[in-house]
Formats: C-alpha cells, sequence, structure tokens
C-alpha cells in the first residue's frame, strides 16, 4: 500500500538575526552549512557562535546536498496528509532535520540515499528537504 | 557535598482529577501542595522552600508562592520539562542541606485533556528560539521526535513493536487496579500493535494518555521527617543531565539518562540490580526501552528482550515499573510526568501501593525521568529513593 507524498503547507521559518544567509541562499537552491574558523568543526543547526568552542567566528560553507537518512517518522494522523519527518546526514558529517520528499513515504528507509531539494513555505523563504536519488 | 542521607520525603499528593474544565491551573497547583501538607502532617505555615517548573502559570514561583499565601526563604523555577519535578526533589535536598530551607514544597498542576494540547500538535515555544526556523517547517511533533527515535532504535538493534509493546501492556496490568486511571483496560501486545499507526514505527497504544490533573510532594529534613508520621524515604542519591544534538554529531539511541543515572548511582552508591522498583518515565513506550538501557538495568541494544513477556509486570518480571499505571495508562498531567514518577515511588517504599502491584520487602526505589524531546533535546534526571 503506497502512501503517495502530497504536496503540504510548511510554517514559515520564523528566523532570527544571522539567519538570513542561509534562507536566502536556500531560495536560491543552495544549503548551507556552518564551520568555525577557531576549531575547524563543522555544526548544524547553523549558529553566530561555534557549539564546540564557544568561538565568535563560524563562516557559511556550501554542502554538496548529498547525505543519507539518520532516521525518519512518517506522520500519519496528525494532519491533513502524511508526511515524512527525518534527521540526514550529509555527506559533510553533520545531521539535520528535514523532511524526505517526492517518494513514496512508505519505502523510505534508515541508511538510504537522498539528494537536497528545495520547497516552498507559507513565507518569503524556501527551505531544504530531500528526496531519494 | 552529597546530598545522600541529608533529606527525606514526608508528604505525597496526586490529585485525582483526570478532566478538570472548571478548575484553574493554579488552583490545581494549590490543591495539590494542600494534600501534600495534609500527608506529611504539616501546614502551609511550615513551608519555607517553594519549587516549580514552566506548567505553573505567570511568574512560575513568584505567581504561585502568592497565590498559595506562603512565605518562603527559597525559590527553585528548574524547567527541564518533564522531568524538572525529579530534579526539583534533588534540588531540595541540596538547599535542605545547605540550609537554605527545612520544609521544601514542589508542585505540578496542568489542564492538557481541557486545553486540546497533546504531543500530535507542533508547539509554539514562542520567538528567539535559535533552533525553531531549523525545525518547525519539517512539523516537529512530540509524537514524531519520539517515533524517530524509536525507528533508529529497531535499525540499530533489531527492536521490535511487539517487544515496545510489552511496555504498554505491563503499564495496562498495573492500572487494572487504578480506579484513577484513564486506561483500566488490560492490554494484550495484539492490542497494541493492531491500533492505528500514528507516526511509524509507533502505533496510538505506545503513547501516553492526555489527562489534566496535578501532584506534590514535600521534602524536609530527615530529623522533621522523623517527628512527622509517615514511613520515612530518604533521598540516597540523583543525577541530572542533558542531552541534545551536539551541533549536529546526532546519536538518538542514548539518552541522557546514562550521565544522570550514572551520577545518581555514584552518589548513591547501588547498582542496578539493587534496585527493587523503577518508575521510568513513559510518554511513550520508546521512552522506556531507551531509558532502561541508559540506567544499566541491561545493555544498550537489550532492552526489547528485557522488557519482553511481562519483564516489568509487578509480581512477574525482574523489574516492576510504573505500578500506578504510569502515563502510559494512569495519568500525565500537564503532559508532564516526572511527579507521578516520584508519588508512586514514594508509595512502593512505605508499603502503600495496591496490594496486587506492591513489591514485597521494597527498599530500593528509583525515579526516571525525560523532559523536552528524545530526539532534539531533552533534560534527564534520576531519584534514588531509599526506605528508613
Ligand atoms: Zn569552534
Amino acid at each position: 500500500m503506497a502512501t503517495p507524498d502530497e504536496p503540504r503547507s510548511m510554517p514559515a521559518p520564523e528566523i532570527n538575526p544571522g539567519d538570513e544567509a542561509y534562507f536566502a541562499a536556500a531560495n536560491e537552491g543552495r544549503l548551507l552549512i556552518k564551520r568555525c574558523t577557531a576549531c575547524g568543526e563543522t555544526h548544524f543547526y547553523p549558529r553566530a557562535v561555534c557549539p564546540f568552542c564557544l568561538g565568535g567566528e563560524t563562516v557559511w560553507e556550501e554542502s554538496a546536498g548529498r547525505g543519507s537518512v539518520y532516521t525518519f517518522s512518517v506522520t500519519r494522523r496528525a494532519g491533513p496528509t502524511p508526511y515524512a519527518i527525518a534527521f540526514v546526514t550529509l555527506d559533510e558529517g553533520v545531521s539535520m532535520m528535514t523532511n524526505i520528499v517526492d517518494c513514496d513515504l512508505d519505502d523510505i528507509h534508515v541508511g538510504q540515499r537522498v539528494r537536497v531539494v528545495f520547497r516552498d513555505t507559507d513565507g518569503e523563504y524556501r527551505v531544504p528537504c530531500f528526496a531519494p536519488e | 557535598m552529597s546530598i545522600r542521607g541529608k533529606a527525606c520525603i514526608a508528604g505525597i499528593y496526586e490529585h485525582p482529577v483526570r478532566k478538570a474544565p472548571d478548575l484553574s491551573v493554579a488552583q490545581i497547583h494549590a490543591e495539590a501542595a494542600r494534600g501534600a501538607l495534609e500527608d506529611a502532617g504539616l501546614s502551609p505555615s511550615d513551608v519555607d522552600g517553594y519549587f516549580c517548573a514552566g506548567d505553573a502559570p505567570g511568574l512560575g514561583a513568584l505567581s504561585m508562592v502568592e497565590y498559595m499565601g506562603l512565605d518562603v526563604r527559597h525559590m527553585d523555577s528548574t524547567d527541564t520539562g518533564g522531568s524538572s519535578y525529579i530534579i526539583h526533589v534533588a534540588h531540595a535536598a541540596q538547599a535542605i542541606a545547605a540550609g537554605k530551607c527545612n520544609v521544601a514544597l514542589v508542585t505540578l498542576g496542568g489542564r492538557p485533556r481541557s486545553e486540546g494540547v497533546s504531543g500530535a500538535k507542533v508547539r509554539n515555544w514562542g520567538p528567539n528560539m535559535p533552533d525553531v526556523p531549523y525545525e518547525t517547517p519539517y512539523g516537529p511533533l512530540t509524537l514524531n521526535q519520539y517515533a524517530m527515535v524509536a525507528m533508529r532504535h529497531m535499525h540499530e538493534f533489531g527492536t521490535t513493536s511487539e517487544q515496545l509493546a510489552w511496555i504498554k501492556v505491563a503499564a495496562s496490568h498495573h492500572a487494572q487496579h487504578n480506579p484513577h486511571a484513564v486506561l483500566r483496560d488490560v492490554l494484550s501486545v495484539e492490542d497494541v500493535v493492531a491500533s492505528p499507526m500514528v507516526a511509524d514505527p509507533l502505533h496510538r497504544m505506545d503513547c501516553c494518555v492526555v489527562s489534566d490533573g496535578g501532584g506534590a510532594v514535600i521534602v524536609t529534613r530527615p530529623e522533621i521527617a522523623a517527628s512527622l508520621g509517615q514511613p520515612k524515604v530518604a533521598v540516597r542519591g540523583a543525577g541530572e543531565a542533558h542531552k541534545g544534538l551536539n551541533g549536529g554529531r546526532v546519536d538518538m539511541t542514548t539518552s541522557g539518562a546514562a550521565r544522570s543515572g550514572a551520577a545518581a548511582f555514584e552518589e548513591a552508591g547501588v547498582k542496578p540490580a539493587d534496585i527493587k522498583y523503577a518508575s521510568i518515565y513513559d510518554s511513550f513506550t520508546i521512552t522506556v526501552l531507551v531509558q532502561l538501557e541508559d540506567l544499566g538495568f541491561c545493555r544498550k541494544g537489550e532492552g526489547g528482550r528485557f522488557v519482553a513477556d511481562g519483564g516489568l509486570i509487578s509480581g512477574v518480571g525482574r523489574l516492576p515499573f510504573n505500578t500506578d499505571g504510569g502515563g502510559l495508562c494512569n495519568n500525565h498531567p500537564a503532559n508532564r510526568g516526572g511527579m507521578t514518577k516520584v508519588i508512586e515511588a514514594v508509595r512502593q517504599l512505605r508499603g502503600e501501593a495496591h496490594p496486587a502491584v506492591q513489591v514485597p520487602g521494597c527498599d530500593l526505589a528509583l525515579a526516571q525521568g525525560t523532559g523536552g524531546s528524545l530526539a532534539t533535546r531533552h533534560g534527564s534526571a534520576t531519584l534514588i529513593l531509599e526506605r528508613g
């Protein structure tokens, strides 16, 4: 029994100062992550201050937008349409919350290879989601 | 400085209400406070320390102390979600040991059932949340975040839906004896796995109940507790921990209980095998499984086998848990289950649990809570209590 991925209204991200570049890049179809210039570590979600060393200089880097499903859950009874929330581990090493889209939701599995796609929200910004490669 | 032997729980009260459209939240807190003071044999004027969390209305401790007409010299509004009240008992013991108060009151109260708040809705935490723009568009619910932990646990360790179902089954065996429980029907594994799938791999029956209600406990000096009427229940050890997404280095199958539990066992000087009864936070079945592993009742990945075949049923299994029916069947007031975890552990140590579920010779008990979301960021609290 298939569960098609149907269009879903996504709440607009309510961004804070410092988040603008990430979402502006998303509108251009690019996924950004942050790297700390002091300790060299990448992190997610992006912060102005490094969560590993509290360093105050973090810079944006573009992700290749590929990764694998760390975990997921198809939410079947909490809205008008089923949707798949997930954590995807990017090939750059960080994991991020996302949705898995453009597929039969019943076929998603842990470890599945995925690539980034961008989806409209109810606001001015698009957000990164992932689809099977 | 250790809190071992420095404080006792002298009073407990679980509000019997499960749906309270006509009670205010402040009133539920105050009624619970009155019940716990009566249970202890103390009066409101004896209270000189007050503890509450985010379920308290308004300015938390400030609002509630004024509403109840208390006169305190120590306040603590630490909020780690549903685990707060377990941490509050430990913080109260610390405050008592430091001479900051003698009689500490901890209260909880809320009306999520009347207000239509549940784990199946995206919560609005207000502005300035650093994680919200990167998470809220994706529809994170309490429900599907815990489901992602279950999915990963199944992937790494082969845990099954039937094994998770055994946790609900055990809770239901206990709840049949609790006249206040929301769910009193004894369930089978088949009942649980046949209930609707709400967020893969969790079924509706893998979830706790949504209920209004509240509770309170009184923590006091051992010499004061000894002068009162109840059997003595002493704080032997405690631990607290935070677990998050670690900047994107995600490890979802281990909870903060690994650290809070180790700290509590070290302070208490006991081992998991010494524990006769355990209250384990049960927002969902998976919550119980992960905490049991992290506390060391079994090895990581072996929780499924540990809970299967009645492993948690009092009188049947190796570790009696949540003999009031827990959050899974009895009560999950304010969507925060830590308070009832402490209360049932005290009942067991006093020998006041229902005779059908009372653990014989229960002299050492544990109360474990998590709060927030197991998948993203949560607080963990472990409390070890002893009789006498
Ligand atoms: Zn750094």
